[in-house]
């Protein structure tokens, strides 16, 4: 994570702008699929749209393939304006959800399609085959016709596929929905290598947060064709701009009231469900009166049997409504005097002690000052 | 409880039987009598043919009409030129059809139902009519002649009718929705994505027609040309109507060699015949049919 | 880019112009005075008038929709029992021949099918002395044989694109095989056995070729009449008629789209 992190922020550095989406809008008769979207995409980096169904992801994705045109803005790709160019003269590739491998042609075949449209000599493109063929390590397979092969191999036939014309730029529409779990998560990591081998820019549209979280280097969160937040998966989680996207990644507590006070590092936020007031981090402007929510993520609070010590952490008193053991760790429900349901999860280490809790024991929750962030809209 | 397994048991026994002996009574044996009387030699008598076995109970069978058929060349060129005219008709039909079900499949859903009705529709409306439709237009004196005569196109009528030709329109004009409708089944279910993914891998729409559309729609394009050459060659209707006198169709021999010349056993064996040329284009059409529900499964 | 190109859609304008254009110009004439058909001679509609008067017209499609009624309604039965029979019980003895026999009338050419079953009628009266005479009876026969092909093909394919789990999860909750049939299978493919229906009615009163070969003197059928009047051309009470039955099917085609539009957006 931390080296990817370097990386990606030293690409955006050198290069900030090599994909520019300008106010790009999609029309569908009055039906805006996409809204006034701006967004630069550095070189080298593996940048995914997360969102919800219907929010416009693909839309935007098949904009920058070239099978939408743009109702509104412009599109450039490496100084290159592209918002008018048919699919085929654009330096991108595109990985279909569908995967939309060739039904008729044997994975080899597939593969070299690119190379034969460009028209390059037989003993080239056959050479490129085999590079691309070991890439994705389908070297046994490459006469088989895609009907005879198993969902994760015809993915990776259709990233062969679009890899081969090495673009400057792949697009990949969801291109692990269609996998099983424990091929998800392997794939995923053969994804983030092949993306670091190569270095071509990666723009990923996925609704699953985790995939999103665990390949990105950036995460632009979108709904209703509009981005709500754009920033490094440790900026989007932590410090979620707003409550769409504190609601939209993860689970999260959140907790009414209004600014008492405002200092340098810190809000003081009077809680009227809590009759408490509780410090918490801004990343908004905001003004003494206003009225916000306080968000903290399940495993930013502690549960302990005996009120904890810390006098500058949060601290809160309830009872177990209900516990989940998930393994590794569980998922607790507590209950506040006000009936308030809080969150709460933590990892299951051997003297932890909340091994032992049981339903209807009180218990105490904490979290430190700085766990918690003000959401405003 | 055994008893109910009995009776479900004959309900199933039923709904096989009825529907089997019916077939064998009304479609099988029928063959074999063809097949047996095409093997009998005419007579003047009611009916007019010898019997399969005569009176001293010996089997009497005999060639003579099979040979005549393949010694006649009559019968000879008459089989060429049907499968020929077939053949062009179905061409015609599929230059024609495929671009329809092409535009249909990819029109705009709430359009696409209206579209495809349209197609249908002259299919309930009377064959015959839809074929007289066309005498009326191709006349001499038809709607098309007085069209260009009074536009100074031509000065003289220009002879239409009684033509290959008029055959040809006729046969498109009839069998046209046989065409569009298999070809649209398979291109409605074609994913759009392959012809996507070809234009993003370099192909121009034209290049990624002829790379993905038109291989995937083989299944389509095969059973359209097959329900429409089949019909086609057997075809009476049509060259009687439109055709002229020497434009002789097989399906045309076969009922005058029956009605007008009453000879039974030539008629049956020129349907033998028919069936047997018909036999590699049925087959293929159900072979085609039988993979295309294994491929949609 | 999902548009229709200009070359497909001026192709789809031909296509349907020339589909519907020779049926628009019979209505057109169907209302000319003239007794040369080709020639425009004023409006009139004693065309229709002429056709009312006419026994021989009314004799022939009166028998023509009860065979037709008759042969749909027999070959949607024997049809719906051949479809389930191909579709839900996978092996019986002569499945092959069973299969093969539903869909070959299907490309059969008609003057085959027309030919055999006449000499079938006559070899059964030499034997059995029946059918005596060739006429309502034995074009009945001919037409369930070919359109009961036609229904179990679709009663065959609804059930194959139906669920099998619905029909056992009827036996699972006690139904013996035959009440299940009644309960649940049969409504189910009541749509397709509406559809079988009126497809074989349509067919049989389509046939001119079949119908020829299998009915005897003295009874002819609609197209069987229009057939003897077109063979000396065209004539202005064949382009009333005509005009009368498109109008008969467009309007019914267009009330059953209406309605299933209708079901389907509710
Ligand atoms: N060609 C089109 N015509 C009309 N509306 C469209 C068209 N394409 C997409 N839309 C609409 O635009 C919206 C966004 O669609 P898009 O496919 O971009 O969603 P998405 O974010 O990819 O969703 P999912 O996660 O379900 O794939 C949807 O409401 C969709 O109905
Ligand atoms: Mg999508």
């Amino acid at each position: 994570m931390e080296y990817k992190q370097e990386q990606s922020k030293a690409a955006q550095e050198e290069n900030s702008s090599f994909i520019r989406i300008s106010n790009v809008s999609k029309h569908f008769g009055d039906f805006v699929a996409v809204d006034d979207v701006s967004l630069d995409i550095g070189k080298g980096e593996l940048f995914s749209i997360l969102g919800g169904s219907g929010c416009g992801k693909t839309t935007l994705l098949r904009m920058l393939a070239g099978f939408e045109v743009p109702s509104g803005g412009s599109i450039e790709i490496d100084g290159l304006d592209v918002t008018r160019l048919p699919p085929y003269e654009r330096p991108v590739n595109m990985m279909f959800q569908s995967y939309a491998v060739f039904p008729h042609m044997n994975v080899e075949k597939n593969i070299a399609y690119g190379l034969v449209k460009d028209g390059l000599p037989k003993n080239e493109i056959r050479k490129h085959v085999d590079e691309m063929l070991e890439l994705v390590q389908l070297g046994d397979f490459r006469r088989r016709k895609p009907a005879q092969l198993s969902g994760g191999q015809r993915q990776r036939v259709a990233l062969a596929r679009a890899l081969i014309k090495k673009p400057k730029v792949l697009l990949l529409d969801e291109p692990l929905a269609a996998l099983d779990k424990k091929l998800r998560e392997r794939t995923q990591f053969e994804l983030m290598n092949i993306q670091y081998e190569t270095g071509i820019t990666f723009v990923v549209v996925t609704h699953d947060q985790e995939e999103a979280m665990t390949l990105s280097s950036r995460i632009a969160v979108m709904d209703k064709g509009q981005f709500r937040q754009v920033g490094t998966p440790k900026e989007v989680y932590e410090f979620p701009d707003n409550r769409f996207v504190a609601g939209f990644i993860g689970t999260i507590n959140t907790f009414h009231g209004s600014i008492a006070s405002i200092s340098e590092e810190t809000l003081s936020v009077y809680s009227d469900e809590l009759q408490l007031t509780l410090p918490a981090l801004g990343t908004h402007p905001v003004e003494v009166g206003q009225e916000v929510d306080i968000a903290v993520r399940p495993e930013k609070i502690f549960l302990s049997r005996d009120e904890p010590d810390n006098p500058d952490d949060v601290r809160i008193q309830g009872v177990v409504d209900d516990l989940g053991y998930l393994g590794n760790r569980s998922l607790y429900r507590i209950r506040l005097a006000n009936g308030k349901i809080v969150q709460v999860s933590s990892q299951n280490r051997r003297r932890s002690v909340t091994r032992f809790l049981e339903w209807e024991d009180k218990v105490w929750i904490s979290w430190r000052p700085r766990s918690a962030v003000v959401l405003v809209d | 409880m055994a008893g109910s397994v009995n009776r479900d048991n004959l309900w199933q026994r039923v709904a096989i039987a009825t529907p089997y002996l019916w077939l064998l009574l009304f479609f099988l044996i029928p063959f074999i009598i063809i097949l047996k009387i095409s093997l009998a030699d005419p007579v003047i008598a009611q009916p007019p043919f010898t019997p399969t076995f005569d009176e001293q109970g010996a089997l009497s069978i005999s060639l003579d009409n099979f040979r005549f058929l393949l010694t006649d060349d009559l019968y000879a060129i008459t089989y060429l030129r049907s499968v020929v005219i077939a053949g062009i008709a179905t061409l015609l039909c599929l230059a024609l059809g495929f671009p329809m079900a092409y535009g249909i499949s990819r029109a705009r859903e709430q359009t696409r139902g209206l579209l495809l009705l349209l197609i249908v529709l002259p299919f309930w409306i009377s064959f015959l009519l839809r074929v007289y439709a066309w005498m009326g237009l191709m006349n001499n004196h038809g709607v098309i002649n007085n069209t260009l005569l009074w536009l100074g196109v031509i000065d003289a009528p220009i002879q239409m009718m009684y033509t290959d030709i008029a055959v040809f329109v006729g046969l498109v004009y009839s069998y046209l929705p046989f065409m569009v409708l298999p070809l649209y089944a398979t291109l409605e279910r074609m994913d759009l994505d392959l012809v996507e993914a070809a234009q993003d891998l370099g192909a121009t729409r034209t290049r990624a027609f002829w790379d993905v559309t038109w291989p995937l729609s083989r299944p389509g394009v095969v059973a359209g040309c097959m329900l429409v050459f089949i019909p086609a060659m057997g075809e009476y209707v049509i060259p009687y109507l439109l055709g002229g006198p020497e434009s002789l169709l097989i399906g045309r021999v076969l009922f005058d060699e029956f009605f007008v010349n009453r000879d039974w056993p030539l008629a049956s064996a020129v349907a033998v015949v028919l069936l047997l040329l018909l036999v590699v284009p049925i087959v293929i059409l159900q072979r085609n049919q039988a993979r295309d529900a294994e491929a949609a499964t | 880019m999902r548009k229709t190109s200009r070359f497909t859609t001026s192709v789809l304008a031909f296509g349907y112009a020339f589909l519907y254009i020779p049926l628009l110009l019979v209505v057109v004439y169907s209302f000319n005075d003239s007794r040369i058909a080709t020639v425009w001679g004023g409006f009139s509609t004693r065309w229709y008038g002429a056709l009312w008067q006419n026994d021989q017209v009314l004799d022939a499609a009166l028998l023509s929709f009860r065979v037709a009624f008759t042969a749909a309604s027999m070959a949607t039965v024997l049809g719906t029992m051949a479809g389930l029979a191909l579709a839900r019980f996978r092996r019986f003895r002569g499945r092959t021949l069973f299969s093969g026999m539903i869909t070959s009338p299907l490309v059969m050419p008609e003057v085959i099918t027309g030919l055999s079953l006449l000499l079938l009628f006559v070899s059964l009266q030499q034997l059995t002395g029946w059918p005596g005479q060739r006429g309502f009876s034995t074009i009945t026969i001919a037409h369930t044989t070919f359109a009961m092909a036609y229904v179990a093909i679709i009663v065959q394919s609804r059930l194959a694109a139906m669920d099998e789990s619905l029909e056992e999860a009827a036996m699972d909750l006690g139904g013996r095989p035959l009440r299940v049939v009644f309960d649940i299978t049969l409504p189910l493919i009541a749509p397709a056995m509406i559809a079988g229906w009126l497809l074989a009615f349509t067919l049989s009163l389509d046939d001119l070729v079949i119908a020829s070969f299998v009915s005897g003197p003295g009874s002819s059928t609609l197209p069987m009449y229009i057939f003897s009047k077109v063979k000396l051309g065209v004539s202005p009470d064949i382009n009333a008629l005509a005009t009368l039955i498109i109008a008969i099917v467009t309007i019914g085609v267009l009330i059953a789209w209406l309605a299933t539009r209708r079901t389907r957006s509710a």
